[in-house]
């Protein structure tokens, strides 16, 4: 197999990360300074053109020109939305009511995601400059940046960085000698993962319980503080200074007719080169997972990606030509999501890959409104259930019949899509949800209600470490003598597993 | 055990300090609690009560945004916080068995501290660090491709 | 730092910039390392720590820049080395125990440690 980060062995030239499988299909907008550059000091921003966007738009362009170009770019919302960003401007730009607020969604809470704290730590003068251009535009002085409190370096770096664009007078009043000015605080998160919802991230800055609301009156018309807002996610900020600078046809020339421009993932899971990438949309799963992540390690099948995270959905084995896009992963039966994409093997079962995500999604449900919070919670006992092999017929049927009243009634895209998962892995996966009811099986010897660990009578050397390292004290037997697991004691914890240097423990 | 700590009484001086910073901010019990608590670790019922009666803000609310976020805690906690991230990643990567092992061998339950109040073990989501995974973060720092036992010889190492 | 109050302002010092860097990668050799979250959960602050106990020992001056993360999660901690005139030439998993042999064969000797490089970061990036 071709290793995408492993030079091919050539002892006279090296080659360049264009030549490197990994890089070679990536384009870099968003990430263009991440990894290049000192993000702690604002000059080797600029020596590569930073604020330089921010200037043509303050003195060259007026807000209404800066709101065009970003329309006719069609950049859709990085968060996962994939609403075009320069119509949600034009919106706040309209609002009559005063003061107006620019919001940056930096409260990535996807299990899996890193995409937004990387260009945080890499680059934040690229979010601040996309910032106070928006800010321009709409119409506003003073913005927020909602960032999550367990990205202490990325707060680090933002204070510096916005410090350092303070004194070289890129926010402040009268920004390079114009009428305009324009600062920006940070507000830390503090562990709520519903707070990535737009309403519920601005009571949280508010310094409320961070629940959603119901939407209209939409951020744009009544926000923060119930005045005009716009909110937008770290990658739209960050991609928005290269759209002002190489102009809207060049952005759209990339990617997709409906999805122009790039798709920064976080390639996660059970894949080789794990990584953050950067690539037109449009690349297909199969380009993702093969050529740049090096496929699946230890000669393992590929099962399932799941991208969209905890809100999203994962696609089978037949769905890997698939392109990226916004509106192709939702035709498919996932969604776009932020970022997060994570690649699944054999080894994983389905089943509890669903609960896995539906457990963080119900845990963090605010309980606001009931079908989130009720739903959420009766979707996974009947989970649970059908993982410890107490599942019954009609537990499929149940599944769906709440998660459509999820998906309508829920006051949030937190509830809305809280059944996402589950109801992406019935619908490609459901043979192994059948094994797990019908047969009391799981087909990837993962649920610990249908398994039995077992000693290889052949393998077992009688050497008593995985009796001494069993925490639930089930296994018994005397030194070089096969050992026994009392199944009725054993928590199927795996911890002989790894243990046993024979690989006499199997699972059944 | 929680009678002696709402007895017990504590030096408010700093927190007073900390709501005078704030007392021009809009909205700021977030980052108020935020300070608060590096201060005394965790929220104790009397320090919120001075803080409602400061900020003529009523308990109730106070307790309703303390109570909302995951990072307040309303318990006192141990000397060194384990987290175990249960990210995806580290999830498929067996993140629940270093639990199950600092839980037998350092009798530190998840959410809960060991009784001399050392560690204090918390499964967290996602830390972002998943091309590491399993993570584990003990105070600040961040250990990647964690061993169970490897993991437990350390932090036993912590004094 | 004044103020930049005009875009001619700002173009100026972009020049004075570029100029700097380009005088500072001719007369340097620069050292950039990897410093995101990940890059130090993998050790990057163990590694910076004997790249600069291992060139304090040599009495070799380097310009050593902590830059964020370039991607490749899996080669963390990586190191990039640029000699005056060279492409910057980037290490992957550079535990402190690689890093006498990358300064003795690539900063001294002018040979880079082929089996431990991963790529050099193109010129344009």
């Amino acid at each position: 197999m071709e290793s995408p980060v492993q030079p091919q062995p050539n002892p006279l030239t090296i080659p360049s990360y264009t030549d490197l499988p990994f890089y070679r299909k990536q384009v870099r907008i968003a990430l263009r300074n991440c990894g290049i550059i000192n993000p702690e000091r604002i000059e080797e921003y600029i020596e590569r053109g930073g604020y330089l966007a921010l200037a043509k738009a303050v003195t060259e362009m007026t807000p209404d020109e800066v709101i065009g170009v970003m329309k006719d770019s069609k950049l859709r919302g990085r968060g996962g939305a994939g609403f075009v960003t320069g119509i949600k401007w034009e919106f706040a730009r309209r609002s009559p009511a005063k003061p107006k607020y620019v919001i940056c969604n930096a409260d990535e809470g996807d299990p899996g995601a890193f995409m937004d704290r990387s260009i945080l730590e890499g680059d934040p003068h690229s979010v601040i400059e996309g910032m106070a251009i928006a800010a321009y535009a709409i119409g506003s002085e003073e913005g927020y940046i909602y960032c999550r409190a367990e990205y202490p370096l990325a707060i680090a770096h933002l204070k510096i960085a916005i410090q350092q664009a303070r004194e070289f007078g890129f926010l402040g009043k009268n920004i390079f000698g114009t009428n305009f000015s324009f600062d920006l605080y940070i507000k830390e998160g503090a562990g709520a993962f519903v707070c990535g919802e737009e309403t519920a991230l601005m009571a949280s800055i508010e310094g409320r319980r961070g629940e959603p609301r119901p939407r209209p009156p939409f951020p744009a018309v009544s926000g923060l503080w119930n005045k005009p807002s716009n909110v937008n996610n770290v990658k739209s900020y960050a991609m928005t200074p290269q759209i002002i600078l190489n102009g809207a046809e060049w952005f759209a020339s990339i990617g997709t007719e409906s999805s122009p421009g790039t798709a920064i993932f976080a390639l996660t899971g059970k894949i080789n080169h794990t990584g953050l990438i950067e690539v037109p949309m449009g690349t297909t799963l199969r380009e993702i997972i093969y050529d740049i992540g090096g496929g699946i390690p230890g000669g393992k099948q590929f099962k399932a990606v799941q991208t969209g995270g905890p809100l999203g959905g994962c696609l089978p084995a037949e769905a890997l030509d698939t392109p990226v896009d916004f509106d192709s992963l939702v035709q498919a039966g996932a969604t776009m999501g932020s970022g997060g994409m994570i690649v699944v093997d054999e080894d994983t079962c389905m089943v509890e890959f669903a609960k896995y995500f539906l457990t963080f999604a119900s845990a963090e449900s605010c309980g606001k409104c009931v079908p989130c919070r009720i739903g959420g919670r009766r979707l996974l006992e009947v989970l649970t259930r059908i993982g410890n092999g107490e599942g019954k017929p009609e537990d499929l049927d149940e599944i769906e019949y709440i998660s459509r009243n999820m998906k309508e009634a829920s006051l949030c895209a937190l509830g809305q899509l809280t059944p996402g998962p589950v109801m992406a892995s019935l619908r490609f996966f459901r043979s192994e949800y059948e094994a797990h009811i019908y047969d009391k099986k799981c087909p990837a010897k993962v649920c610990r209600g249908l398994i039995t660990y077992k000693v290889i009578e052949e393998n077992c050397t009688g050497c008593m470490v995985c009796k001494r390292n069993c925490p639930a004290g089930a296994i018994s037997g005397e030194k070089r003598q096969v050992h026994y697991i009392d199944p009725n004691i054993c928590e199927r914890c795996g911890i002989c597993i790894e243990v046993c240097k024979f690989d006499a423990i199997m699972i059944e | 055990m929680s009678e002696t700590l709402e007895e017990q009484t504590f030096d408010l001086i700093p927190l007073l300090a900390i709501l005078e910073e704030y007392k021009n901010q809009k909205g700021a019990i977030i980052p108020i609690l935020q300070r608060t608590q590096e201060i005394y670790g965790y929220l104790p019922k009397p320090v919120l009560k001075e803080i409602s009666k400061r900020l003529r803000i009523p308990i109730s609310r106070i307790q309703g945004v303390a109570t909302f976020y995951a990072q307040f805690h309303l318990k006192r906690r141990g000397r060194h916080l384990i987290r175990v991230c249960d990210g995806t990643a580290c999830h498929v990567k067996g993140a629940m068995k270093t639990v199950d092992v600092i839980h037998e061998q350092l009798q530190t339950p998840p959410n809960g501290s060991s009784p001399d109040y050392k560690y204090s073990l918390e499964i967290v989501y996602c830390l972002g660090s998943c091309g590491l995974a399993p993570v584990v973060v003990v105070d600040d720092k961040v250990y990647g491709q964690t061993e169970p036992d490897k993991l437990v010889r350390q932090l036993k190492r912590l004094e | 730092m004044t103020k930049i109050s005009s875009v001619e302002e700002l173009r100026a010092f972009q020049q004075q910039q570029q100029l700097l860097r380009k005088q500072t990668l001719q007369e340097n050799v620069m050292i950039y390392i990897g410093a995101g979250t990940c890059g130090l959960a993998a050790g990057a602050a163990e590694t910076l720590e004997q790249i600069e106990l291992e060139l304090r020992k040599r009495n070799i001056t380097a310009q050593i820049t902590t830059v964020g993360c370039i991607g490749m999660c899996v080669r963390e901690p990586l190191v990039d080395i640029q000699l005056p005139h060279q492409p910057r030439i980037t290490y992957g998993n550079v535990k402190p125990e690689m890093v006498a042999r990358i300064i003795d064969e690539h900063i001294i000797g002018g040979k880079p440690v082929l089996e431990w490089v991963v790529g050099v970061v193109p010129q344009d990036w």
